[in-house]
């Protein structure tokens, strides 16, 4: 086996063993917790992002980033309820909803396709102007009365206990596996991750795959954003602020590697079970959410500076250990 | 055409476009508005841009390492809080050590950055993601839901934002302003001229034959995000002057419009190129649209942003195309000459870097 899917599948190991002790320690503290009621409201809290960042894992596996996906979201939701407003039918609304979610995709990957810019420049200036067009659209108003049928699609189960946004997120993560562990186009995500030249080279349509993926991506996100909307029962300009970085900080505290070409779905299915279970138990243990973000945040940069340590004090004592033997044979 | 060449570096002619944009942009609004041409409206824009071209300025310095910054949003807003909390309780600070306190709790801070990102080799925007979020929880929890209040700070600091260092004409230099000029040229020398400016740049460009050639990589990465650090500090200072009232909020997407400054100012964001003047250019360009829209009634307000974000893209697309063009155009002509060097002296060609 090679040493980097080791390094993988220990990393994996770890998330698991993390999950498992957080989980452990909230089940003893709190009676009920392993309902699947209390699970499905865990999971109901953030379904949103947790949606995202399956397809946000494609998008850093492949060496690229998107910032633009929660303005996207707030974008889709806000074109929704400017035109519900305005007397259109609601489906119709839906529809253009997902529409402009497709089109700021066309648009981001024009420019990183075509042109050639660097996607954290082209999705800076998208999370800017998409935030700003939702603001366009609503000003500071804020839209609720939605249909019952919406708002109840967002917040009562539709099968079983499982609310819509909820088997949308299982629909959509086995078709995310499927593709990205089980594809040919999955393993040209990975090749162009790992080198953009050598895909290339070797026929992969490296820029019609970006392109895909930041469609998908905008796309995705805009239902998401429709689904937030759903939930909440109102819309406004800033709703979904600050999610990117949310999403982002799931996909690597999955092991999946900023620069590109490493990283599991599994990696990330954990790292959000890790982080929702996580916030569950810091919120029952009365801690703020802005406590609740810092713990993450600092678990973010450990998450990578853990293993980078642990490599680097082997090095030295091994290379120690060698030196000593060197003089033994001396 | 050849004069030219040998005159400016592509860089150089950015920079020229970037004003002669600057000032169509004036013009354009000067014919769209009421007196839009008044001391008034340079004093505005002037005071508003102090603290984002502050903290534009480190930014560039880390980005040119080919790194990125972006706890810096909380970095000012963490400095602006503790620094007014700290003069609210104790009115007779002296002004000197104010800043002092600003500047090092701001470097301690970029120093954490630094440390994880030279030495613990974890990537920078993981770093400052994480750290963006941890300085403002920080900040969040020792406030306990307080704010600072303009009427609680000493009056030498109230009275600061309408002091003038000297005029131009009819036009007021603000202090606040003053310290973002001196804090660019200042830099801008170091970036140009001093050695370590130029490894940073050396790093940026190409960070394994910076390695071969002996850099110390890690401890020059270290210094720019201490100095990031230190100048996001500052911009908290001159945040806290500006504003008087500071709730946990302050300083939140500083981290973006900095950002955007540089990029905006042709700073390329895989390192190595760019300028500090550029970056204080990206960020007038953006404050000026910024202050300019919200008085233009053609419009609404709100169209702010998304013009703002259409307006970095397309900088940056026209960049990166007339910019590639630019350099070829000078590479080709380099060696021409550098050919016709190398078969005259048989010395072989000097490149400057």
């Amino acid at each position: 086996m090679p040493p980097r899917w080791s390094f993988l599948r220990r990393w994996e190991g770890l998330l698991l063993i993390l999950l498992i002790v957080i989980v452990a320690y909230n089940a003893l503290n709190t009676p009920g917790y392993l309902t699947v009621n209390n699970w499905v409201n865990l999971f109901q809290l953030s379904i949103e992002k947790i949606i995202v960042a399956l397809i946000m894992t494609f998008i850093i596996i492949n060496a690229e980033i998107d910032l633009s996906v929660a303005s996207v979201m707030g974008l889709s939701a806000c074109l929704t309820g400017f035109l519900y407003a305005g007397g259109a039918p609601m489906a119709g609304a839906l529809a253009a909803g997902l529409l402009a979610g497709i089109i700021a995709g066309l648009f981001n990957s024009f420019w990183i396709s075509a042109v050639g810019l660097p996607s954290l420049v082209v999705t800076l200036s998208g999370l800017i102007m998409y935030r700003g067009l939702a603001y366009v659209l609503l000003e500071d108003r804020s839209i609720g009365n939605f249909p019952a049928w919406f708002n109840q699609l967002g917040q009562q189960p539709l099968l079983g206990p499982f609310p819509l946004a909820m088997l949308i997120f299982f629909v959509l993560l086995l078709f995310a596996i499927i593709i990205l562990h089980y594809s040919g186009f999955g393993r040209y995500i990975y090749v162009i991750g790992n080198s953009k030249d050598v895909a290339r080279y070797a026929g992969v349509r490296v820029q019609r795959t970006k392109m895909l993926l930041f469609v998908a991506s905008s796309t995705i996100a805009a239902l998401a954003g429709l689904l937030y909307a759903a939930r909440l029962g109102a819309v406004r300009g800033d709703m979904a602020t600050g999610f990117e970085l949310d999403i982002i900080t799931m996909v690597l505290l999955g092991g999946v590697s900023i620069f590109g070409g490493s990283g599991s779905l599994w990696g990330v299915l954990l790292s959000v079970l890790i982080i929702l279970n996580l916030r569950n138990g810091m919120g029952l243990a009365n801690l703020s959410g802005h406590v609740q973000t810092g713990v993450i945040g600092v678990l973010l940069i450990l998450s990578v500076l853990a293993p980078n340590l642990f490599a680097s004090f082997r090095a030295s004592w091994s290379r120690r250990r060698a030196r000593s033997q060197e003089s033994n044979n001396a | 055409m050849n004069a030219l060449r040998r005159r400016f570096q592509p860089e150089q002619i950015r920079e020229l476009v970037l004003i002669a944009l600057i000032f169509g942009i004036i013009l354009f609004f000067g014919t769209q508005i009421e007196n839009y041409f008044s001391p008034r409206t340079f004093t505005r824009i002037s005071t508003s841009v102090a603290v984002v071209a502050i903290v534009a300025v480190g930014q560039t310095l880390v980005i040119l390492t080919r790194n990125i910054d972006l706890s810096v949003g909380s970095i000012v807003g963490f400095t602006a809080y503790v620094v007014g909390t700290i003069l609210s309780r104790n009115n007779d600070i002296p002004p000197v050590m104010v800043v002092l306190l600003a500047v090092a709790m701001g470097a301690a801070m970029g120093a954490l950055n630094g440390l994880l990102v030279a030495y613990g080799r974890v990537p920078a925007i993981i770093v400052t993601l994480g750290t963006l979020a941890l300085y403002r929880t920080i900040l969040v929890e020792i406030s306990g839901a307080n704010s600072v209040l303009t009427n609680e700070l000493p009056r030498w600091l109230v009275n600061l934002p309408p002091v003038n260092v000297f005029h131009l004409g009819d036009l007021d230099i603000r202090l606040l302003f003053f310290i973002a000029l001196v804090v660019v040229v200042l830099f801008q020398f170091i970036a140009s001229y001093a050695a370590w400016g130029r490894r940073l740049y050396a790093i940026g460009s190409n960070p394994d034959a910076a390695r071969v050639a002996g850099f110390p990589a890690q401890r020059i990465v270290f210094t720019a995000f201490i100095l990031s650090g230190a100048l996001a500090g500052l911009a908290g200072f001159v945040f806290l002057a500006r504003f008087g009232n500071i709730t946990v909020v302050a300083g939140q997407g500083v981290e973006l419009q900095s950002v955007a400054a540089a990029v905006v100012g042709g700073v390329n964001i895989n390192g190595g190129l760019g300028s500090p003047f550029g970056a204080f250019l990206g960020a007038i360009l953006i404050d000026v649209i910024d202050n300019s829209l919200i008085r233009w009634l053609a419009i609404s307000e709100f169209w702010r942003d998304a013009l703002l974000g259409l307006l970095i893209l397309l900088a940056v697309a026209t960049d990166t195309v007339i910019m590639n063009r630019l350099r070829k155009a000078w590479s080709r002509h380099e060696l021409q000459i550098s050919g016709s060097e190398t078969s005259a002296e048989k010395g072989g060609a000097h490149h400057a870097a």
